[in-house]
């Protein structure tokens, strides 16, 4: 996984290169019929590469639309300047009228409504709306070296989805890893050389270990591709900043989150009589990692919403919520810290109380204990 | 001073007591038997001795050290079903443990293609775990456990699946071991293998010690009062037997409880008889077991 995503990154940015050189204009040749219930809509029936055809009657339009003179009729009907209503009748099932249609019937109506009333630059400037370009300023005044924009949604939202995806893989390796030694009697054989915590502490930090490795080949590996992408791309590519505050919280999170995960994994691995039910049991806790991928739509229309400091503390969601928050906006010094914190606090805890039951567990093959005999070995463990 | 000293350890899961009170040493240099029937409590008795897990009550000693995260470099285990990483490269699992065990890769290395040589298996050292065949990986799981050099080694059914060339071959290592003054703990269900190898034993039935010391000491507690004779001729009435058994080669006299073994020798080497074999008649341990183990069990 550490090598396959920075080479599938570099496939895709050569497929768009490939698709992009071959690929012709996409707006062809149309004609759409009208019927101009008002009278005086004349003018303009050429727009771009759309043709707008007069009709008298909505049977004539009905009729030429079976036949296939017109991909489409719309009837502007004599109220329409009160109403603002046009019912457009066509012989596809859609969703919506597409853009373009929408674009060119709205700007024949313009168009024809406001000629010879308004000067033809202000018609232009009426039918483009203002290019709004929203600029960050620092404290000072000066421009800020991050700006904002839907390019910087790209990484974090990738890493983000990345991080869940390393931490399922790994967690699920830990539990299988766990499983056979369990199978196999391994245990006894490691047991008797080192002691449980010491087993404990090197599975985890052994995960966290690789979580280091590929996030940093990640992250290093990123602006490479990125400078490909948008010298190859552009675009929205070319928007697309890597600022070093997200690569130093990426690197924190990817490690504090994998050895979370590990812990939780050892912890069900030691409990669980079979890597089959460990992967069952494992899923309680993986889903509420996941939580912030569901809400991704909502994170990026509502930024500010409250919900996202629970899910940015909450240790279990807070690795993947921080790095995908990043891409949306600037996340208060005081959030990571109690993040941070937290997640330090829950994988010590958690260590701690699965040393406790690690030796029982470790040794007791076929039979899963039930949550109470847990509970009663963790307070004499 | 001796390898092993066990001294009244109690083990009890969920309410259970699984071992109780038990206490038994082994001295440097000596090939030790742990019996008893399935479930009598010895995989835990073992496991308390690797400091796998740790007994309520009691105290375990290695060379006069108590048993610790420290002593753990100290003690070899073969544990009863064994497997090692499937996917892992013979000489690499044997290196890999070894160094969990405290000795470095250079002479984790040395030492492993030492014993890879003396068994054999030198020819397999790249082979992966899963390649080899059942016996080869039990002799691989045996290396395994002594690579390191530990002072006490605890062998759970170490013949079990071995062909007759390879149970030689473990023989000779065991006596190995023995000769360097190694402690050797053998726990199995072939009796045979017991009684060729060790000279003490231990049986323990639910958890308790029922039989503990010298073999033939034991073997003699149990002894019935017969003895095998292979002898040409008609044999006749002989004064104190009361009853003979034929066997194939040979004849078993059972005697009254007046006559001694040496009292019949004398009656009938002056009666002249031509004797091949006169043997006093110990009881396999196999026998002893089924005695104790059945009484305890009525």
């Amino acid at each position: 996984m550490t090598l396959i995503v920075p080479v599938l990154a570099l496939i895709l940015i050569g497929v768009v290169q490939l698709v992009s050189g071959t690929a012709g204009p996409t707006t062809e040749a149309m004609t759409i019929g009208y019927v101009d219930q008002i009278g005086g809509f004349q003018q303009h029936s050429t727009q771009g590469n759309i043709t707008l055809v007069r009709y008298d009657t909505p049977n004539d339009a009905t009729a030429a639309l079976i036949k296939g003179d017109v991909s489409e009729y719309f009837v502007i009907p004599s109220d329409y300047v009160a109403t603002g209503m046009v019912n457009l009748y066509t012989l596809q099932r859609q969703l919506a009228p597409s853009t373009t249609v929408a674009a060119v019937i709205s700007n024949f109506l313009t168009d024809n409504l406001l000629a010879g009333k308004v000067p033809a630059e202000t018609i232009a400037r009426i039918e483009t709306p203002p290019n709004l370009v929203s600029i960050r300023l620092t404290e000072t005044g000066a421009i800020a070296p991050e700006q904002g924009g839907y390019g910087n949604l790209i990484i974090p939202f990738v890493f983000g989805i990345l991080l869940a995806l390393s931490i399922i893989v790994s967690s699920t390796y830990l539990l299988q890893g766990l499983g056979d030694e369990k199978e196999n009697r391994l245990i006894e054989i490691l047991l008797s050389s080192v002691s449980p915590r010491q087993l404990l502490t090197g599975k985890v930090l052994g995960i966290g270990a690789a979580g280091l490795v590929q996030v940093l080949f990640w992250v290093v590996s990123a602006p490479l591709l990125l400078s490909l992408a948008s010298s190859s791309i552009g675009g929205l590519i070319s928007t697309i900043q890597l600022p070093a505050s997200f690569v130093v919280l990426a690197v924190v999170y990817f490690v504090l989150g994998y050895s979370l995960f590990a812990v939780i994994s050892a912890a069900i691995g030691a409990i669980s009589s079979g890597s089959r039910e460990g992967q069952q049991l494992i899923g309680i806790f993986t889903i509420p990692m996941l939580i912030p991928l569901w809400f991704t739509s909502l994170l990026i229309f509502e930024p500010g919403n409250p919900a996202w400091i629970f899910f940015t503390i909450f240790p279990l969601s807070s690795p993947v919520e921080v790095i995908m928050r990043l891409g949306v906006s600037v996340i208060p010094v005081w959030q990571l810290a109690v993040s941070i914190g937290v997640l330090v606090l829950t994988i010590v805890g958690t260590l701690l109380l699965t040393t406790r039951i690690f030796r029982v567990y470790l040794l007791m093959y076929g039979k899963r204990p039930g949550i109470g005999e847990v509970l009663r070995n963790l307070r004499a463990g | 001073m001796e390898a092993v000293e066990v001294s009244h350890i109690v083990k009890s899961f969920a309410d259970k007591v699984v071992v109780s009170d038990l206490s038994f040493s082994v001295g440097q240099g000596e090939i030790f038997g742990l019996i008893g029937p399935n479930g009598a409590g010895k995989t835990t008795t073992i496991r308390m001795m690797m400091d796998i897990i740790r007994p309520d009550s009691g105290d375990v000693t290695i060379l006069g050290e108590k048993l610790s995260e420290a002593t753990k470099n100290k003690l070899g285990y073969l544990p009863e079903e064994r497997g090692l990483y499937r996917k892992l490269r013979v000489l690499d699992s044997i290196v890999y443990l070894a160094s969990l065990k405290g000795v470095d890769r250079y002479s984790a290395e040395e030492r492993a293609n030492e014993l890879l040589k003396q068994t054999g298996m030198l020819p397999h050292k790249t082979k992966k775990i899963e390649e080899l065949s059942r016996g080869m990986g039990q002799i691989i799981q045996f290396i395994v456990s002594v690579v390191h050099d530990p002072e006490l080694v605890v062998l759970d059914e170490p013949f079990a699946g071995l062909d007759p060339v390879n149970r030689d071959l473990l023989k000779g290592m065991l006596s190995n071991l023995r000769n360097q003054r190694k402690a050797v703990i053998l726990s199995t269900h072939q009796m045979n293998e017991i009684e060729e190898l060790c000279d003490r034993i231990l049986m323990i039935d639910h958890g308790r010690s029922v039989l503990y010391g010298n073999l033939a000491e034991i073997k003699a507690t149990y002894r019935s009062n017969s003895v095998l004779l292979e002898a040409e001729g008609e044999l006749g009435e002989v004064p104190g037997v009361s009853a003979i058994r034929a066997h194939k080669d040979y004849v078993e006299l059972l005697l009254d409880e007046n006559t001694t073994p040496k009292q019949v020798l004398e009656h009938l080497v002056s009666r002249g008889t031509t004797i091949n074999r006169f043997e006093v008649a110990t009881p396999p341990l196999n026998e002893v077991f089924l005695k104790v183990v059945g009484k305890s069990h009525e």
